[in-house]
Parts: C-alpha cells; sequence; structure tokens
C-alpha cells in the first residue's frame, strides 16, 4: 500500500480526464443541450435532498458550464490542481443535481472521480504546479494512491456485471435483443445482430467482460489484450448505442491500470512531443500527505460507502427493476429497456369536475419519458400539478395518475395504483401500494 | 498510436464477422426496413397523396363552377365534392413528414375549430395572405365548412348569401384553390426530392425515415384522432364539454364519418395497406410481427388490431353529428375515448418499445 510508484498514472489520468471533461462540456454546449435541457423547461424534477438546487438564469447557468469547463482544463494542465478538481466537482455535481431527468451513470462517475482527485496527489507530476513551484513536485508517490483509482473503475465494472446477473439479462438476453434487433440496417454488423444466438452470446460476454475486466488488467501477463478487449467493448457499445462519451471516459479510465513505469515513458513521450522535457518530474521526491490519518479515514469511508451504497435496494422489498429504488448511482449500466405512459387526471371535490392534463404543456418529451417509468417523478409532479391547478382556483385537487409501463419487452401493464390521490402520496415515504405489483419475476442479483 | 493500433483490430474483427456472415446467407431472417420505406412511400403514401388530388382538384373545378355560376345545383355539387375530399383528407393527414411537416400542412387544411369572425373579417377587406400564420385558423376545410353550412341561419339563408356575395364565393374558390395547391406542392417535393431521401435513411436513429414516420404516426393518433377529434369536444382535457370543437360543427352530417375514416386509415397503415385496402407487407403489422418471433411475447399486432375494432364499434355507437352527441349524451363520446385511449398505451409503450424507436427529438445521451 504504502509502496513508493512513479506518479506518472496519476499525472496521465489527471490529464485524460480533464481533457475529456473539456470535450464533454464543449460537445454538450454545442449540442444546444444547456438550452433544451436546463434552460427550456419550465419545471425540473429534483433530487431527494436538493430541491434547494434551482436552475440559475440563463447568464448563471452558461456561466456554470464555462467555470466546469475552465475547472476542468486547468485540472489537465494541473494548475491548482486540488482547487479545479473542487470547482471541478462542484461545478459538475451542482449540474447534475439541477435535473434528475438527465441522470446517467457516467455521469456521477465524473463526479466521484474529481472527487477523488481532490484528495489525491494528482498535481505533483507533469503539472503546471509541478513546474511553477518545483518544491512541491514529487516524483513518488504511495501504491494507494494510483490503487484507489484502479478501485473505482474496478468497482464500475465488477458491479455492473454483477448487476446483470439477472434472468432477464442471462435467460431472456433481454433487453439486448430488443436493442440489437432494430440494428439490421448497420453496415457489416447488421444482419448478424437479428440473430438470437448473437443476443445470447453479447448477454453472456458483457457479463463476463464486466465482471473480469478489472482482474485481467492488473495481471501483467493478461493486461494488453484485457485493455484491447475494453477498446473493442466500449467501441461496440458506442457504435451499437447513443451513449455518448461514456465510452470514451471508460477506455481511458482504464489505462490507469497501465504499470506506472510504461505511463511514465507515455508522459516522457508526451513531454518530447511539447517540447518541453523539464515537465516529466524526475526528482526522487515521494509524496507523503500531511494530514495521514484524516486521508485514510477519508479515503475509507469513500470507498465503504461505494461498495454499499449500490445494494440499498435490499432493504426494499419487491422488484427494482419495477420501482426503482435504489436503482440509481448504483452502475447499472444499460441494464434494462422500459417504457411507459402516464396520464394525469385532476379532479375538483367541490365541483366534481374531472379533466386529464396534457403533460407536453408542463414538460420536455424527454421529461415525459423519464416521468412515466420512475414512481418519484410521478409523485414529483403529481404535487407540481397540486401547486399548479391551486394556482389556477382548484382549491383542494385530487390527483390521480392511469400509468402503464413495459419492462423487458414484456406487455404493458399498469404502475401507479389509479386509485391513490397522489396529493396525498408523500414525497420521501411512499406507501407500499402506491405501485402495484410486477407480475412476474425477475431472479438474480 | 495504442488506440490506433486497436481501432484497426477492431476493423478488421468487424468485417472479418461479417464476410463470414455474408457467406452464411443469414439475411433471410431480416426484417427489411428499407423494403418497408419503399412501401410506405411508392404503395401508400404517395398514392394516397395522387388520390386525394383528385378530390381536391374537383372540389377547385366545383367552386370555380359555383363562383361563375352561382345556384342550388352549384352549391349541391360543390358541397358533395367538398364531402369527398375532406373525407380524403383523413388519408393523408397521419403523413405529416417531411414536405408536409415543413409547410405545416395540417396547420392549414384544417385546424379547427375555425375562425369564423376572422373569415368574416377576411371577406369584408378582401384581402388575406393565406401564408401568414395568423391565417391558419381562417382557411381549409374547416372555413369551408362554416361557409358552406354555416354562414347563414340556414341552407337556403347560405345559398342566398352565395348568390348575393361574390366576396363570400371568391373566398370559398381561394380556400378551395389553396388546399390543392398546397398538398400539389407537397406532393411534387416528396417525387422530386423527398422521397430518395425518405426511402434512404432506413437505419434506426433519430434522424431515420422509420422512427420519424413512426413518431409522426403516434403523434398523429394520440393528438390529432384521440384528442382533436373525440377528447376534446368530450371535454377530457377541459372539464367542460366543448361541443364547438368538433370537426365538420357545421355540416353536422360528415363528423361520424370523417372520424371512421381517420381511424380506417391509421388502422391501415399500421397494418401497410394502401389506399384500396390492398395489404403489402410491410406494415408496423408485420414489422412486429418479425421481432415477435424471436421475442415470443404477447401477439402485439393482434391486441392493437382488436382494439382498433373496438374504437370503431364505440364511435359506430355516436350520432353522425358528434356536436350532438357531445351535448345529448357525453358518455358514448367519452367511451369512445376511452377506447383509442387504450390504444395509445399499446402502441405508444409497447409498440415503440418492440421497435426501440424513443419518443421524439428526444436527443440526448443514454447509459
Amino acid at each position: 500500500m504504502q509502496e513508493p510508484l512513479d506518479a506518472a498514472p496519476l499525472a496521465f489520468f489527471r490529464i485524460g480526464f480533464g481533457l475529456m471533461m473539456v470535450f464533454a462540456v464543449l460537445r454538450f454546449w454545442l449540442n444546444g443541450w444547456i438550452e433544451s435541457l436546463y434552460l427550456e423547461p419550465s419545471f425540473h424534477f429534483s433530487y431527494f435532498g436538493f430541491s434547494w438546487v434551482n436552475v440559475p438564469p440563463a447568464w448563471g447557468t452558461y456561466g456554470l458550464f464555462v467555470l466546469c469547463g475552465l475547472s476542468a482544463f486547468s485540472l489537465a494542465l494541473g494548475y491548482r490542481t486540488r482547487w479545479s478538481a473542487l470547482s471541478l466537482f462542484l461545478s459538475f455535481t451542482y449540474i447534475e443535481l439541477l435535473d434528475k431527468t438527465t441522470y446517467l451513470n457516467h455521469y456521477y462517475f465524473v463526479s466521484i472521480i474529481a472527487f477523488l482527485l481532490i484528495w489525491l496527489p494528482a498535481g505533483r507530476y507533469f503539472s503546471i504546479d509541478a513546474t511553477r513551484c518545483g518544491e512541491r513536485a514529487r516524483q513518488f508517490v504511495p501504491r494507494y494512491t494510483i490503487g484507489a483509482l484502479r478501485l473505482m473503475v474496478g468497482i464500475v465494472y465488477c458491479y455492473a456485471g454483477l448487476a446483470k446477473l439477472n434472468s432477464d439479462w442471462l435467460l431472456e438476453a433481454m433487453p439486448l435483443k430488443i436493442w440489437l434487433m432494430p440494428k439490421s440496417e448497420l453496415p457489416l454488423i447488421g444482419s448478424w445482430l437479428q440473430l438470437e444466438w448473437v443476443h445470447y452470446a453479447f448477454s453472456w460476454a458483457g457479463t463476463a467482460f464486466d465482471l473480469c475486466i478489472p482482474f485481467l488488467l492488473l495481471w501483467a501477463p493478461s493486461r494488453i489484450w484485457a485493455y484491447l478487449a475494453v477498446v473493442v467493448f466500449h467501441v461496440l457499445t458506442r457504435v451499437l448505442f447513443p451513449i455518448g462519451i461514456f465510452p470514451f471516459v471508460m477506455i481511458l479510465a482504464a489505462a490507469v491500470y497501465f504499470p506506472a513505469d510504461t505511463q511514465r515513458k507515455w508522459l516522457k513521450r508526451l513531454s518530447h512531443l511539447l517540447a518541453k522535457p523539464q515537465w516529466l518530474t524526475a526528482n526522487k521526491l515521494l509524496w507523503r500527505p500531511r494530514r495521514p490519518n484524516l486521508l485514510a479515514i477519508m479515503l475509507s469511508c469513500f470507498f465503504l460507502i461505494q461498495l454499499l451504497f449500490p445494494f440499498r435496494y435490499l432493504l426494499k422489498p419487491g422488484e427494482l427493476f419495477w420501482h426503482e429504488d435504489g436503482y440509481r448511482f448504483s452502475w447499472r449500466v444499460m441494464l434494462m429497456e422500459k417504457a411507459g405512459y402516464a396520464n394525469f387526471k385532476i379532479v375538483d371535490p367541490d365541483t366534481g369536475q374531472r379533466f386529464y392534463v396534457d403533460n407536453s404543456s408542463f414538460l420536455t418529451p424527454f421529461q415525459e419519458k423519464q416521468m412515466a417509468t420512475q414512481t418519484d417523478f410521478i409523485v414529483e409532479y403529481a404535487h407540481y400539478l397540486e401547486q399548479h391547478y391551486q394556482e389556477q382556483g382548484i382549491a383542494q385537487p385530487e390527483i390521480y395518475v392511469e400509468s402503464y409501463v413495459a419492462l423487458n419487452g414484456r406487455q404493458s401493464q399498469l404502475y401507479v395504483n389509479p386509485d391513490i390521490d397522489l396529493t396525498k402520496v408523500d414525497r420521501t415515504f411512499a406507501p407500499a401500494d402506491l405501485l402495484l405489483p410486477f407480475g412476474d419475476t425477475i431472479g438474480g442479483l | 498510436m495504442r488506440f490506433l493500433f486497436s481501432l484497426l483490430i477492431l476493423a478488421s474483427l468487424l468485417s472479418y464477422s461479417s464476410c463470414d456472415d455474408d457467406g452464411g446467407g443469414s439475411s433471410t431472417d431480416n426484417f427489411d426496413r428499407a423494403a418497408m420505406l419503399l412501401s410506405w412511400a411508392d404503395q401508400v403514401i404517395l398514392p394516397a397523396y395522387a388520390d386525394f388530388l383528385e378530390k381536391s382538384s374537383e372540389l377547385q373545378t366545383s367552386a370555380q363552377a359555383l363562383f361563375d355560376e352561382p345556384d342550388a345545383t352549384t352549391l349541391a355539387a360543390l358541397k358533395s365534392s367538398f364531402a369527398e375530399a375532406y373525407l380524403g383528407w383523413q388519408s393523408i393527414s397521419l403523413f405529416q413528414i417531411g414536405p408536409a411537416e415543413q409547410v405545416g400542412l395540417r396547420e392549414q387544411v384544417n385546424a379547427y375549430p375555425t375562425n369564423t369572425d376572422g373569415i368574416e373579417a377576411n371577406m369584408q377587406s378582401g384581402s388575406y395572405n393565406f401564408e401568414l400564420p395568423s391565417q391558419r385558423s381562417r382557411q381549409g376545410f374547416p372555413a369551408l365548412d362554416y361557409l358552406l353550412y354555416g354562414s347563414a341561419a340556414d341552407e337556403t339563408a347560405v345559398l342566398d348569401r352565395i348568390v348575393n356575395e361574390a366576396a363570400l364565393r371568391e373566398y370559398i374558390l381561394a380556400t378551395s384553390e389553396r388546399i390543392h395547391q398546397l398538398v400539389s406542392t407537397v406532393r411534387e417535393t416528396w417525387v422530386s426530392s423527398y422521397r430518395q431521401e425518405f426511402v434512404s435513411l432506413s437505419d434506426n436513429t433519430a434522424t431515420s425515415s422509420v422512427n420519424r414516420m413512426t413518431n409522426d404516426y403516434v403523434f398523429y393518433y394520440e393528438k390529432f384522432l384521440r384528442a382533436g377529434k373525440v377528447g376534446i369536444p368530450a371535454g377530457i382535457f377541459s372539464g367542460t364539454p366543448l361541443p364547438g370543437h368538433v370537426e365538420a360543427l357545421y355540416n353536422k352530417a360528415l363528423g361520424k364519418q370523417l372520424l371512421l375514416a381517420a381511424l380506417e386509415s391509421a388502422q391501415g397503415f399500421f397494418n401497410g395497406l394502401d389506399n384500396s385496402g390492398v395489404a403489402h407487407g410491410n406494415g408496423f403489422t408485420d414489422y412486429l410481427d418479425f421481432l415477435n418471433t424471436v421475442k415470443d411475447g404477447a401477439d402485439l399486432s393482434q391486441l392493437i388490431n382488436t382494439q382498433f375494432e373496438a374504437a370503431r364499434q364505440a364511435i359506430n355507437n355516436l350520432d353522425d353529428d358528434l356536436s350532438d352527441q357531445v351535448r345529448e349524451d357525453n358518455l358514448l363520446m367519452l367511451t369512445a375515448y376511452d377506447e383509442l385511449q387504450r390504444n395509445v398505451v399499446l402502441i405508444k409503450v409497447d409498440m415503440l418499445q418492440a421497435f426501440n424507436i424513443s419518443v421524439d427529438f428526444v436527443d440526448a445521451d443514454g447509459d
């Protein structure tokens, strides 16, 4: 754990991650998503405990993205590295907390990594910090600092693999069957994706890949082949699914498993390429944490939470895929296909008047899509509607929802209990009978 | 370097596997999405436009005859071409894609309730530009409906107005010509350029033709057929019935027929039928059946067709005059709405999931 290693993996990871995030922010901006996901919607779904996070006015929202991009860039350069990591963590996380409609596992991954980089000595090597004040430069770091990143990446893969150990995925090849079938027009592999055994092969291979890859990357003899598999796997997912930059983030993140000496050679080549050989830190000094106990406690707590939090769903009875209580923040990546439809009925008990809501007057199609399959969204939206219709003059509206959800190709069925007045349902502690039972069982984890 | 190397390996792996596959002759297992698009364009959509244009041309001719020689005979002839053309419109209304979407065809040809004050004001001033967005509810079939059936107290009074007011006859003519001209332009653009684009985009992305046409279909069924023709007049979204919001409000005899025609077109397209009812084996139903042979789930195409039938039954129970139906016995209208609603779930949730098509214009990453 304490064995000194060349700090190249930390520096290489920092540079790659920072640049990737600069690219991600630019891409987000140029795709017009700042407007369409944050500024255009009149209502946003908030995370439990974070309803105080509100979308700032347009200049503020754009400013947030500028801050996020600049933080990522200065992190890549290693300029005031910890402050950059902190600023990236806060700005990026704040953006993610604005609306849970946009939740993606890889956004969570970005937040987590930015958080880790606040604590790790990523700026002491091949960085502006290290060249600016040379006495802060450190060539070596204790092994556990690099190990922390490797462990985090390993958790992502392993947990994604564990989540695939369920009967839908392994025995029905669902949802890959649904996802692959319509790809018949892809060049080269299109017709192949129509074959049932291919769906099973992809399901099983994907599971085996996720479960084994961290170990194969750790083991020197298999490392190069494992990394090749990482590249093939993620490029393939990029071709098949609309998953943005996630594959590239993971291809980059998995490089952290290469040995420190190898990564030092990459950085040496980079320093020659940039004609800045002095950037390659070579002072043979070892970094030591100023408060080792604090760091030890921090990292232990962090990883304990990382290991346990994804299993919180075990505390909640019922099928996780159905109620989704505990689905987020647990590396359930591309795991199920869920589609829904929710039709809200407003009843004015004073007049007996009843009518249905046109969701498109309140939500974007994307928000409506996410809302229709997730209980917490449905309840939050119902409370928003309650407030809206109270302002419209209905003193005590009752709100009911007729919602249907289809999961992994099963026929759609009633989802939320249509007889429950949602205005009476607490946002944090929903009653157990709020959801109608899922008429099937999915075995496994 | 390493990345480049890896990509090269990947590319060669992929091309190797596909060569292997071509030799295996497994392509017979494929549902041919490109063929589906060809069939939609050449066997369904373009013939439907051609059929409609015959009717709208007839409408134009009748309007000209009435303009030249206003009397009971020419008016009766125009009314009959109007009904024919309005019914014909129901089979192209759902193709709001490409050029039709660009010009906003549906919004100009069939926006109701029509703006009767605006129409009267237009006639009074004698100058109007139908291209302006403000004029969308002062033209199209609903405007003709008003002019031919509702512009005076009763049938004779309408005839009197038509005989005596050249401005009114001119408005009828201009409206008829506008419908024909709009649809002609859309069809010409289809033939000259859009067809090529439409049939070539056969992949499964947000902008591909299969996905867009499917989304447009769902949107039409949900917003225009279910809500526009039945739900809104029945007061589903307002709490109080709105009998003035039915289609063909003034004609009174046509409303239910238009609704039935629209339902038939929607079901017809679902089953890959052309305008004369011939199946070409390339409808949603065929694609669903194909996917189901692999997925082995519920027979969705049959469920949806059964539900179409149930909706038709419920609509058959309605009065010819839907406005009257809403006023007299809205319960039947609500029942028809419920039956239409059930298919929204099957089409929008189950069918879209089977096709792996996400709801329109959701342009964001997934994970």
